[in-house]
């Protein structure tokens, strides 16, 4: 080891950094790790930040959702949302546990009539299997008219409730293809 | 840079806890365990290793000056505490290692990386904050979110805040929105608020907290210490003598080393 | 609002900080009532009695804004000389059919103009030939002396509402009331106006409708609506909840506030287009908004010829909504059932009768982030832990499927402001989870290709249905822009995208999902999405998202001026007319006839829009005017009057008759209610309600860490009198029982919560938050097992913010049966009478013996 290289290691030697820093007690940047030195917000990472709306109460907080690829990293407030102005409340600062939260299923799960178990079905099998049950309860229990003849073009066979965190353009296929169907019985949180 | 902390003005806190979790989600926290306390709306009791963030409900059978309320002699008092950051840290005094350090904003930051779990620095505060996570066995506590000091973003909780009861800042620009404060309370009728750790005179055992708080009742109400002290204030000029006197040891030693060194110098 | 709404509460603190006054009325002390300025604590189910005795010390003490009222409200107007108060008829208004259990409402209208209320309830008037339709005939005195005018008829209604009635009905001291009132006052006005918040403390009640029209008399009278920082505001509790209203997953609406066709009064297009199109003001142009909606709905198919489709509609005949569905489900009547987003079996009343139903389907389909209490019914619900039902006889089959989150799809929320707001899409949904517009989209498209070769007349619905969606990505997602084009509206011609629903048409050249959304996507631009920083402009901030209608902030903001047009004071201004360019102009955009100047007065037989005077801001009332009493609309009563909850600890201070009169409810062996008042099995009040930790039924928090640890369980709030009076102590058990169930509930005791006097007599209220079920990290109790099936007239909510129950220390027995099969406590044949005056429900034992089908479609109709 050369001279040069014992004085460039010696200043890295917390004393001199301490007399260097004037920082004699150890308390400061002398003492600070590389980590530490380094340390920055994990969204300086992000490759993507985009502007999103609190799912929970009606009141529409602005969010910013961090992304790094296909993961979301951070979920908070957006500063220019003239509601929210960068605020949450604790359900609206929890969004993250609940998008990437372990409790959410992958699977489209499937209970037999009498069944005592859930299993595992694929997503097309099911789309399938509810199609063909609305055809055929909608089939089976057509009323077209009343007895004096007042046209009903309707079944009393399905029924709906949806929850009031859908989007307005689901809400739209919902009332659209339900009433097409001839289902009137299409209902909403919004009753409850 | 300037030193930042936290005002924490308890007579908007609406004991929302948003702040708790805003700072749960920023720092990747877990849960502190499920447990219903039946004490007021309180369930996460206390500042901890994994909860950094804390929301006091305080149910106090006195009115509040200014309120009406056909309950009597009742008021809630709510108040979000944190580390405090104290001028005066007794944990960062404590630390033998080098883990907790003095930031570039005057806040007191524990690294995890050299943190190993001594435990000498819980015992330095004077307001039981910093805590050892069982599962890693290292300290933790409030990092007034130096990283997102660092892009000069605001503290998780602090932004989170719906009604600005936490708000962070200059400390010098905080404690004059503090006092102005104070006295327009006063002005309306609630005179019993007052500044908790503005300052050093204000409170000298810690010669003052980085993050201080307005108050409507006795500390001791809140749970805070009423006459906090740093036990490195307590030791007094004989730990900093002692200080550097090691200090001075090392640099005899480092200069010993050098000589022999050189002297070893074909 | 302080617990429920964090981030609103801002801006009252706010205000707050600035001088304003912050009132809170509530049974509890919440987290509202910690930082403002005067809390009241109030009986459940009393607020029309309170607010009544607001409005009567706002006219004894002559508080209210003579200018406004006189120009605005209905105040003037002279009233059938039919018409019969409750003060004359002992709790009943004149036009009460017992026969029917319901109002015939002919005797409440105008003398000499048949004003019209909302679409849909147009029907209620006689034949429709014989209408008055024409303003000129109204008659009216600016001096409000008339003893038939709706101001003297307002003042006699309220008379006996006085503050020593207030305190026996509400328990509210004189002096707490007058506090209320006096600060209330002081801050309305020309300078200074006062907002009223609520929630679904006051709209779940079996007259809850009436609430909130209670709360609109009083800010009428104070000159508060229409105007900065006034008004009414629901804080509605989903991301879009509003947006589920106007664009309805309701049974009786189509998208914006249209009714569904009726069976028997509607039976083709010029029918139901006569039926509902008001003859003066806004709604005259329903024709546009109707046609433009089926134009979306059926494209090409719709024309001239064809009534545009009309036939395709399904018909209603009665009550459809969700507690009726939920009774025919019970019944075995239906098969299928769809649940998106929703967790009936707790966030819905009566949760037993909810399984029951569940039971007796053919298949249910759950849409949710994981399986709820509702998806599992068939394996985790109360009677099977008790043994009572086991899972193998239970035929249903189910199907669960994991949604995307908000995150994970792009779309618009309405939020409880009006304001459309759009979220993009960040990251892919995880498996096989999807949107609920792919879930719709595909299973549309499949059934479109089940029925592409029926001939069946009854399948031309579904093969004609416009269901062209551009779709993208791995997943075919639906283009939900594409669906927000179609509800903002376009030309048939070339597509063009609409403006707003002034260009609408009824000659079938425009399309348009919901006319209150036109011009969302105006220019092709997604208004929705629009995002200029709140600090880069005004206050109004007209450049973040998209308000429904036209882009307006504040409704009926043409109030916000005086009668010639200029802003009550300046500290107030919002919207004020420009003479010198004929326009109205201002910080919002105007929610008025454009152009039209202040002295504008409509000729003797104008009709439609140009019935609206220049002072006339409430342009969606035939007469456009706000209405402190209202003439139609209403199936309860022109004026809110104090009726006790179903279930109510004392008989009702103010009338013989004990409960609204024309309530729904739902007469069954596995529905019983308790004793209208003093039943000695049920002494307590109980109130239901949200806390900040949580939210709703849980399905969005209870699952969430971060959220379950800070509210980790069930628990019930009483005060330390019940708690010695019941031996519950604090952290430890108590079991609450209604004749519908019982649960059990850790045991809070608080000063919180106070026992309340009632002339002299002690009332204890328990407070029971509502979030949980067996399911997620934070577990309990449902509350909504305890709550029946009663609810309101006008809208079918039930009543959950007030009933009896009994509370006793210890945990609930494990071996006892639910309601549904078999009685939880001795059963009480309870006397009519007490509840209802002899005749008031004269046919209540029809069908299910709900009386809410005949008495609101069948009758008014015929």
């Amino acid at each position: 080891m050369g001279m040069r290289d014992m004085v460039r290691s010696a200043t890295g030697w917390p004393v001199l950094k301490q007399l260097k820093h004037k920082d004699l007690f150890a308390l400061g940047e002398t003492a600070y790790s590389t980590r530490t030195k380094e340390l920055a917000p994990r969204i300086r990472q992000a490759d993507g930040v985009t502007k999103s709306v609190c799912p929970y109460c009606a009141v529409g907080c602005g969010q910013l959702v961090y992304t790094i690829g296909d993961k979301i990293t951070d979920i908070e407030g957006d500063p220019d949302s003239p509601i929210s102005e960068g605020r949450l409340c604790p359900k609206g600062a929890a969004t993250f546990g609940l998008v990437t939260g372990s409790h959410r299923l992958h699977n489209v799960l499937y209970r037999a009539p009498h069944g005592t178990e859930w299993k595992t079905i694929p997503l097309e099998e099911a789309m399938d299997m509810i199609a063909a049950r609305v055809k055929s309860v909608r089939d089976s229990t057509w009323e077209a008219a009343t007895e004096d003849g007042t046209p009903l073009n309707r079944t009393m066979g399905i029924a709906h409730l949806g929850g009031a965190t859908l989007d307005n353009e689901e809400n739209y296929l919902i009332k659209k293809l339900f009433t097409a169907l001839g289902a009137i019985q299409i209902e909403n949180q919004a009753r409850i | 840079m300037s030193p930042k902390g936290f005002f924490t003005d308890t007579t908007v806190c609406i004991g929302c806890k948003a702040c708790e979790v805003a700072c749960k989600q920023w720092n990747q926290l877990p849960d502190d365990g499920l447990f219903f306390t039946g004490m007021s709306l309180d369930n996460t009791i206390d500042v901890g290793a994994s909860t950094w963030r804390h929301v006091a409900f305080v149910e106090r059978p006195a009115p509040l000056g200014g309120q009406v309320t056909g309950m009597g002699n009742l008021s809630w008092l709510m108040m979000s505490d944190v580390c405090k950051h104290c001028k005066r840290a007794g944990c960062l005094e404590a630390c033998p290692t080098g883990a907790i350090v003095r930031t570039e904003f005057d806040s007191v930051y524990v690294q995890p990386d050299i943190c190993n779990g001594c435990g000498y620095c819980i015992s330095g505060c004077p307001f039981g904050v910093i805590d050892r996570r069982e599962e890693d066995g290292r300290a933790w506590k409030c990092t007034l979110c130096y990283d997102r000091l660092q892009d000069g973003m605001t503290p998780a909780c602090a932004q989170a805040c719906p009604t600005e009861s936490i708000v962070f800042g200059e400390l010098n620009d905080l404690q004059a929105q503090a006092e102005k404060r104070v006295e327009q309370l006063h002005s309306r009728g609630m005179t019993e608020a007052y500044l908790y750790g503005a300052d050093a005179g204000n409170q000298p055992g810690t010669g003052g907290l980085n993050a201080f708080f307005l108050l409507v009742d006795k500390p001791e109400v809140y749970n805070l210490p009423p006459d906090p002290i740093a036990p490195a204030m307590e030791a007094g000029e004989a730990w900093r003598s002692m200080a550097a006197a090691a200090l001075g040891m090392a640099v005899a030693a480092f200069g010993a080393v050098l000589t022999s060194r050189t002297g070893a110098r074909p | 609002m302080a617990e429920c709404h964090p981030v609103g509460f801002h801006w009252p603190m706010e205000a707050k900080r600035r001088g304003a006054k912050l009132i809170h009325i509530d049974p509890r002390f919440t987290r509202t009532s910690a930082v403002a300025d005067i809390h009241v604590p109030i009986r459940a189910g009393s607020d029309i009695a309170f607010l009544g005795g607001l409005i009567n010390y706002i006219i004894s003490t002559d508080r209210y804004f003579p200018e406004y009222v006189v120009n605005y409200t209905n105040a003037s107007k002279i009233v059938s000389e039919e018409f019969q108060d409750t003060e004359d008829l002992h709790g009943f208004f004149s036009g009460w059919n017992p026969d029917d259990g319901g109002y015939d409402v002919d005797s409440w209208q105008y003398e000499g103009f048949d004003v019209s209320p909302m679409p849909g309830g147009s029907g209620r008037f006689g034949a429709a030939g014989e209408r008055k339709t024409e303003r000129a005939n109204e008659r009216q005195d600016e001096s409000l002396q008339d003893p038939r005018c709706v101001f003297q008829i307002l003042k006699r209604h309220y008379s006996r509402y006085t503050p020593e009635m207030v305190d026996a009905t509400c328990g509210i001291p004189e002096d707490q009331f007058l506090a209320v009132a006096k600060t209330l006052c002081d801050n309305s006005g020309r300078e200074r106006t006062s907002a009223i918040c609520y929630a679904v403390g006051w709209t779940q009640h079996s007259v809850g409708a009436q609430y909130i029209r209670a709360a609109s008399i009083v800010q009428l009278l104070l000159g508060n609506i229409g105007r900065p920082g006034g008004g009414i505001l629901a804080l509605r509790g989903h991301a879009s909840i509003q947006g589920s209203t106007d664009i309805p997953t309701l049974y009786n609406l189509l998208p914006g506030y249209m009714p569904m066709p009726k069976a028997g009064p509607h039976p083709d297009l010029p029918s139901y287009i006569d039926g509902n199109t008001a003859p003066t003001g806004w709604w005259s142009n329903l024709p546009k908004y109707f046609v433009s909606l089926l134009k979306a709905w059926y494209g090409v198919a719709a024309n001239e010829n064809n009534d545009y489709c009309y036939d395709y509609l399904p018909r209603l005949t009665g009550d459809h909504s969700h507690m009726s569905t939920v009774a025919e489900m019970a019944d075995g009547k239906l098969k299928g059932y769809f649940v998106m987003g929703e967790n009936p079996t707790v966030g819905s009343m009566h949760g037993a009768l909810h399984r029951k139903g569940l039971r007796e389907l053919d298949w249910l389909v759950v849409r949710d982030f994981a399986v709820t209490e509702t998806a599992d019914f068939w394996q985790d619900a109360p009677e099977i832990k008790r043994g009572e039902i086991r899972t193998q006889d239970i035929k249903t089959e189910v199907f669960f499927f994991p949604c995307a989150a908000h995150t994970e799809k792009e779309g618009s929320f309405t939020n409880t402001q009006r304001l459309l707001q759009w979220h993009h899409t960040a990251v892919q949904p995880p498996g096989d989870a999807r949107s609920e517009l792919h879930f719709m989209y595909h299973l549309g498209r499949r059934l479109k290709r089940l029925y592409a070769d029926s001939a069946d007349p009854k399948d031309r619905a579904i093969r004609d249905l416009t269901w062209d969606y551009p779709t993208e990505g791995e997943h075919d997602e639906p283009g939900a822009e594409a669906v927000l084009a179609e509800i903002s509206g376009y030309t048939m011609t070339d597509g063009e995208a609409l403006g707003g629903f002034l260009e609408l048409a009824d000659d079938g050249t425009t399309a348009c999902g919901c006319w209150i959304y036109s011009g969302s996507y105006k220019d092709r631009v997604n208004q929705a999405a629009r995002r200029k920083a709140g600090r880069e402009q005004t206050w109004v901030a007209p450049e973040w998202g998209w308000a429904w209608p036209a882009n307006r902030r504040i409704l009926y903001n043409r109030a916000s001026a005086d009668p010639a047009g200029r802003p009550w004071s300046e500290r107030k201004k919002l919207v004020w007319w420009n003479d010198d360019r004929g326009v109205w102009e201002g910080l919002d955009q105007v929610d008025f006839v454009a152009g039209r100047p202040p002295s504008y007065r409509p000729g003797a037989k104008a009709q439609g829009v140009d019935a609206l005077s220049g002072i006339d801001p409430f342009i969606m009332q035939g007469d456009g005017k706000g209405w402190l009493y209202a003439p139609n609309g209403l199936l309860d009563g022109p004026l809110p009057t104090h009726y006790e909850p179903q279930e109510s600890v004392v008989a009702n201070p103010l009338y013989k008759q004990q409960c609204n009169p024309a309530r729904m409810e739902w007469k069954r062996r596995d529905n019983p209610f308790h004793k209208a008042h003093d039943d000695p099995r049920f002494p307590f009040v109980v109130t239901t309600y949200r806390l900040t930790e949580h939210h709703t039924a849980g399905a969005m928090s209870r699952w969430v860490a971060w959220l379950a640890e800070l509210q980790p369980e069930m628990f019930c709030e009483v005060s330390p009198e019940l708690a010695r009076e019941r031996g519950l102590s604090n952290g430890g058990w108590a079991t609450i029982t209604t004749a519908r169930g019982e649960i059990e509930a850790r045991v809070l005791v608080t000063e919180r919560l106070r026992s309340l006097r009632l002339k002299g007599r002690t009332v204890h209220q328990i407070g029971l938050p509502y979030h949980w079920g067996s399911k997620g990290l934070s577990t309990g109790d449902t509350v909504n097992e305890l709550i029946g099936f009663v609810g309101d007239p006008n809208v079918s909510i039930q009543e959950s913010k007030a009933l009896t129950a009994d509370i006793v220390a210890g945990r609930r027995s494990r071996g006892r049966r639910v309601v549904t099969s078999g009685d939880l406590v001795a059963r009480i044949e309870e006397d009519a009478t007490e509840r209802d005056l002899p005749g008031a429900r004269g046919s209540a034992d029809a069908s299910h013996g709900h009386k809410n089908g005949e008495a609101t479609e069948g009758r008014t109709h015929s």
